[in-house]
């Protein structure tokens, strides 16, 4: 009997999921064992011309992590989509975003600008630009081309399944593994399309441990501000802790560490915009009924946008900053 | 009380042990004049007019004061004999030897049959009964007066013939003073009670004829009890024993499935409205002091009377004041036109005045209201299209002619007019009350600019507010009339009816539900239901929302970060939907 | 012509809706540019609503509750007055002119008031220009289909690298 075969890519991503996986310890064996290894350009050299050549619908499941930014990656996600029966979002870079969508708060030219000529670190007098085709003695070469908005998986393909995370925990991880080995294995059926794995549908403060009480916001303060006890809920500290827009799944490690949750997880499933509900819950246990404390609250928070964004600006109703 | 046989002009009776005969001849329909007695105080017997024949059966005999003679077993009275009238006499000659013929001894003196006292007439009014004295001690409890020098110079006073401080103005003693000796004086512009009919200012009156419940009540700043701990003369008289000293305002909490608000208006004050000198000369009254003083119940008896107590020859009745003015109300209190027109109509019934009425419009809109008017001008009231302008005194005024000139543009003859006037009615504007906010806040319905409340719906719902069961009636949603004022009521009544004949009510099928699945207990949405709608389940670690106490202002809807709190009705989905709609 | 803003109004049931009402009845003419959905208190109004005009093509959004103070739900209106400056905040901090969004207290019976608002409100930003959503849809056969052509491809002429 063939093994189901597993791809995993990164596209826009830090590569963090990719370590994740093999994280998730002895189970990684079950996954070398249960599996073939169609596709998996981290841990070995396949080419792109071998996936392209195989079957539609002959990788059984592919984990793709990284977020869709430029043309090579949007290839990709849908050479995928094409050959996979299974396609899993991986991690917060596919399924909102995540950090390399920050770059939405920008323009492509003013992140090309600052990258290949204003940094302090760079020192490039001509000004040169990489080129999408360049004419050399041997031919043209060419680069991927870069969008000027950074796109999540689900945006620009149809996607099975989402596994949320910055990156996936690996519990979470292994626990999806061993469900998938055993659905595969035991003909059972699949989770329906759009089911979020290895989260829940409860917001982080579900996971959290902490002692919680009426919410009465005089101040905020950041981080490196005050030492929080580690018993109360840091919101009611004054810290701008996501977790209540976030979804659960990662076992509150962040808020376990005495450091707010920077909702990596994502929205939870019910709401719409990760930021605007942030916002929303946030101000409104504000304590003044003063417009002008409020603004002289409010204007504590440091990057409003950036924070309460800082995961899922791709994932957003606008889906980028407006330039 | 053991009883004593007695007989008083042959009529045997029982008298109780310790009363006086005085007493006890009453009880048998039997007169005794008295000029010193006052029942609510210990007898004095100064006076001695009470005198009466006591005898026993043995045949002793002797004349006492009835006032304070007790009775005893087998005490006969008689009270109309030669030797009882000759004492009364010869009493009474004594008592007017001192005090000039005041009424009250004129009277008695005709009884007596006596035409020409023996000693004369005195020259002084006090007779020294002492009931001033003793009513400010005993009943009033102020000790003011008292008896001073001796003999002759015996007299009525203060101490030192100083005003008195313990004098807490009263006027028992006055009122008790059989002659009138003593009269309440303005001391200081301390006025007491004025000459005219100002009404009742007893400490303990029924407010007004038509009030309900129409049973007295008690002034405490008037009450002398309140103030000295004394008198108490209401209690003892009060058969029933209804009055009780102690009883403070209660506040008492109910129950109610419907609240009609029928606040009603406050007049408008035109005092500001220096032009037309309304609190400066006596004679301009606003109408709501005019409707008073020709009520049947008012001190004037309903008379039409100016300051000086004589009926006005000449009124001038002006609409709009404070109404359909920019600088205070813009809107028509709609009710001045046609109460302006009664008032002439019950000036004309009542006096020979002539009237003006000064308006800018005439709206006499209701049924019936023009034929009304119709009618006064039949009646021959002037009337003039234009505003008064201002009222000022007459300068160069002939006999005939009243205080007050009344200036205003005709508008109909184009001609600038001065009309003399003995009196002004002003009608001043209905008003909201200035607690209506108040009102408004507490039950939770919306005010207008103008101070009325406002209906849900000024066709569809025109006595609901936003409030369900808070109904509106009469002039606190708008100036009215009372057949409009009436119909709302009973379109209000009607409505509560409604609510309270089906004895539950519908839901409003919009609250917001909490979604177990999905509330990880944040705890985000406690504090914020004005309601306390929400609540925390300690067990179950999440919020949930108490559908009948939600009111579906969906504010935790919308601050519920993970998205748990549906506001049916409003949901994420419905709201967003819309937007996406109403902008395509 | 000229440009015509769409704005989107959300309305609080019991003050600005009635008030817009008033404004009918009265035969207050008031702008068509404002397009209204009715919620029942300002404090129904989630910052994503906010979002959610602007990627339907609004230029503006105004949201009308009653008076601080005079909340038919007592005191909505209050989270509502914590939420909009947060989210002009969020909103500035992703490009979008704060002035775009207006929080304004209307009553019932301020019609008048209503009229005044809209008017004014239109005509600001009628002079403020249309709003212009970017790169919002995606067209996988653009040849950035992030960006459905709208950014001049201004960094293909660039010098050549020397090797
Ligand atoms: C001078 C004058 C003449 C008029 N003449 C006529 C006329 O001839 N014919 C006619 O049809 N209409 C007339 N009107 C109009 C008429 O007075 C009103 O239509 C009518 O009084 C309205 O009744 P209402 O019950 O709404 O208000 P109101 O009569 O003002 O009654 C409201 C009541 O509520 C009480 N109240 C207020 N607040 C509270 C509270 N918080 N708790 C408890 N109680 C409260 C007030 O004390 C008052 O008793 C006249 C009005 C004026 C000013
Ligand atoms: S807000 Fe943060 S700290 Fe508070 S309960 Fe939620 S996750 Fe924990
Ligand atoms: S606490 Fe928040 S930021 Fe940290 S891992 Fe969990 S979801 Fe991510
Ligand atoms: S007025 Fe009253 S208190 Fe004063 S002296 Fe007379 S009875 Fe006494
Ligand atoms: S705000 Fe939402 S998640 Fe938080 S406790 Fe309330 S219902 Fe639950
Ligand atoms: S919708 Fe409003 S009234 Fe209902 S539970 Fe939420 S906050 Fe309370
Ligand atoms: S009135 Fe004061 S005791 Fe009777
Ligand atoms: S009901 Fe209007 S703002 Fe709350």
């Amino acid at each position: 009997m063939t093994k189901p075969k597993l791809a995993v890519y990164w596209a826009a991503s830090c590569g963090g999921c990719d370590i994740a996986i093999l994280d998730i310890e002895d189970k990684i064996l079950d996954v070398a064992n249960f599996f073939d290894l169609a596709f998996w350009p981290c841990i070995a050299d396949f080419k792109y011309a071998d996936v392209e050549a195989m079957p539609d619908k002959s990788i059984t499941l592919t984990l793709f992590n990284g977020a869709i930014r430029s043309d090579e990656n949007f290839h990709i996600a849908k050479l995928l989509r094409q050959k996979s029966v299974v396609l899993c979002a991986f991690g917060s870079c596919a399924s909102d975003g995540c950090i390399p969508g920050l770059a939405n708060f920008y323009d492509k030219q003013s992140i090309m600008e600052y990258a290949y000529i204003k940094s302090p670190s760079t020192d490039n007098p001509n000004g040169v630009m990489p080129q999408p085709k360049t004419k050399v003695p041997e031919g043209e070469i060419t680069i991927p081309y870069l969008w000027n908005t950074v796109r999540t998986l689900p945006q620009v393909v149809d996607v099975d399944y989402i596994i949320p995370g910055c990156p996936p925990q690996s519990n979470q991880i292994a626990a999806v593994v061993e469900a998938v080995i055993d659905i595969l294995s035991n003909s059972k059926p699949l989770p329906p399309k759009g089911t979020v794995l290895g989260a829940t549908d409860k917001s982080c403060c579900d996971e959290c441990k902490r002692e919680r009480n009426i919410k009465k916001i005089t101040k905020f303060v950041r981080p490196f501000e005050i030492i929080p006890d580690p018993n109360l809920c840091l919101m009611e500290q004054g810290m701008v802790c996501l977790g209540p827009a976030t979804r659960s799944g990662c076992g509150a490690k962040c808020v376990s560490a005495n450091v707010p949750c920077r909702g990596c997880y994502g929205k939870p499933i019910n709401i719409h915009d990760q930021g605007a509900k942030m916002v929303s819950a946030l101000a409104s246990v504000i304590d003044s009924t003063d417009p002008e404390e409020i603004e002289q609250i409010i204007g504590q928070i440091v990057d409003p946008a950036g924070t309460f964004y800082r995961f899922s600006l791709p994932d957003s109703i606008l889906r980028r900053a407006q330039v | 009380m053991p009883k004593i046989n007695i007989v008083i002009d042959g009529h045997s009776l029982q008298a109780e042990e310790g009363t006086y005969i005085l007493q006890a001849a009453k009880e048998v329909g039997i007169e005794i004049p008295t000029l010193c007695y006052y029942p609510h105080m210990v007898p004095y017997a100064a006076c001695r007019i009470c005198a009466v024949e006591a005898r026993n059966e043995r045949g002793w005999t002797k004349v006492v004061t009835a006032c304070n003679y007790p009775v005893w077993e087998g005490l006969h009275v008689h009270t109309n004999t030669p030797r009882v009238l000759n004492a009364r006499r010869m009493n009474l000659e004594l008592l007017l030897s001192q005090s000039k013929p005041v009424p009250v001894l004129q009277k008695l003196a005709d009884d007596l049959g006596i035409t020409e006292p023996r000693w004369g007439y005195g020259t002084d009014t006090c007779i020294k009964c002492g009931l001033c004295v003793r009513i400010c001690d005993e009943v009033v409890g102020a000790h003011a007066l008292a008896f001073g020098n001796r003999g002759v110079d015996r007299e009525i006073t203060t101490p030192f013939h100083l005003e008195s401080e313990d004098c807490i103005l009263c006027g028992a003693c006055a009122r008790y003073c059989p002659t009138g000796h003593i009269k309440m004086t303005d001391i200081e512009g301390r006025i007491l009670h004025s000459e005219l009919l100002l009404g009742p200012n007893a400490a303990i009156t029924i407010p007004f004829r038509q009030a309900v419940p129409n049973v007295p009540r008690i002034h405490t700043n008037q009450c002398i009890h309140m103030k000295t701990g004394g008198c108490m003369l209401c209690a003892k008289v009060c058969p029933k024993e209804c009055i009780h000293f102690d009883d403070q305002d209660e506040f008492e909490e109910f129950d109610v499935g419907a609240v009609i608000v029928a606040t009603g208006f406050q007049d408008f004050d035109p005092t500001p409205m220096l032009q037309f000198g309304y609190g400066k000369y006596p004679n301009v009254i606003s109408a709501i002091e005019f409707e008073q003083m020709n009520s049947a119940g008012s001190p004037t008896g309903g008379k039409i009377v100016m300051e000086n107590g004589k009926e006005p020859r000449s009124i001038a009745i002006l609409h709009c004041i404070g109404s359909r003015d920019q600088n205070y109300h813009k809107y028509c209190s709609r009710v001045c036109c046609m109460y302006a027109l009664k008032f002439a109509h019950l000036v004309t019934e009542k006096t020979s005045a002539e009237i003006y009425q000064l308006y800018i419009d005439m709206r006499s809109f209701g049924k019936g209201y023009e034929e009304f008017y119709q009618r006064i001008l039949d009646e021959g009231v002037h009337v003039i299209r234009g505003k008064g302008a201002e009222v000022v005194p007459t300068k160069h005024k002939r006999a005939d002619e009243g205080d007050l000139l009344v200036r205003c543009e005709d508008t109909l003859i184009s001609k600038f007019r001065e009309i003399p006037v003995d009196m002004v009615i002003l009608c001043t504007a209905l008003e909201a009350r200035k607690d209506a906010s108040d009102i408004a806040r507490k039950l939770n319905i919306s005010m207008g600019a103008d101070g009325w409340f406002i209906e849900a719906h000024p066709k569809l719902a025109p006595v609901s507010t936003t409030t369900d069961g808070v109904f509106l009636a009469g002039v606190c949603q708008g100036a009215k009339d009372i057949p409009d004022t009436v119909a709302q009521a009973g379109a209000a009544a009607a409505q509560a009816m409604k609510l309270m004949s089906k004895g539950e009510i519908m839901m409003d099928a919009a609250y917001a539900v909490i979604r177990e699945e999905f509330c990880s207990g944040c705890k985000i949405c406690n504090d914020l239901c004005p309601y306390t709608a929400i609540s925390y389940d300690e067990l179950k670690k999440i919020s949930t929302v108490n559908s009948a106490l939600c009111k579906a202002c969906g504010t935790c809807v919308a601050a519920c970060p993970s998205g748990a709190i549906v506001a049916r009705h409003f949901t994420d989905e419905q709201i967003y939907a819309q937007i996406e709609g109403i902008l395509a | 012509m000229s440009f015509e803003p769409k704005i989107l109004g959300i309305l609080c049931n019991w003050c600005s809706y009635t008030g817009a009402d008033l404004a009918g009845t009265a035969r207050l003419k008031y702008p068509a540019n404002l397009m209204s959905v009715r919620v029942m208190c300002s404090g129904r109004v989630d910052p994503g609503f906010i979002l959610g005009a602007f990627r339907s093509g609004a230029d503006a959004v105004l949201i009308c509750g009653c008076h601080p103070g005079d909340c038919h739900y007592v005191e909505g209106n209050y989270k509502c007055m914590r939420r909009i400056p947060l989210t002009k905040l969020l909103l500035k901090g992703i490009g979008i002119d704060p002035k775009r969004v207006r929080l304004e207290w209307v009553s019932a019976s301020e019609g008048n008031r209503f009229q005044q608002v809209v008017t004014e409100y239109t005509e600001q930003i009628r002079a403020l220009g249309p709003f212009k959503l970017s790169d919002w849809a995606f067209d996988p056969e653009q040849s950035d289909p992030s960006d459905n052509g709208n950014v001049a491809h201004a960094l293909e002429n660039q010098p050549v690298a020397t090797r």
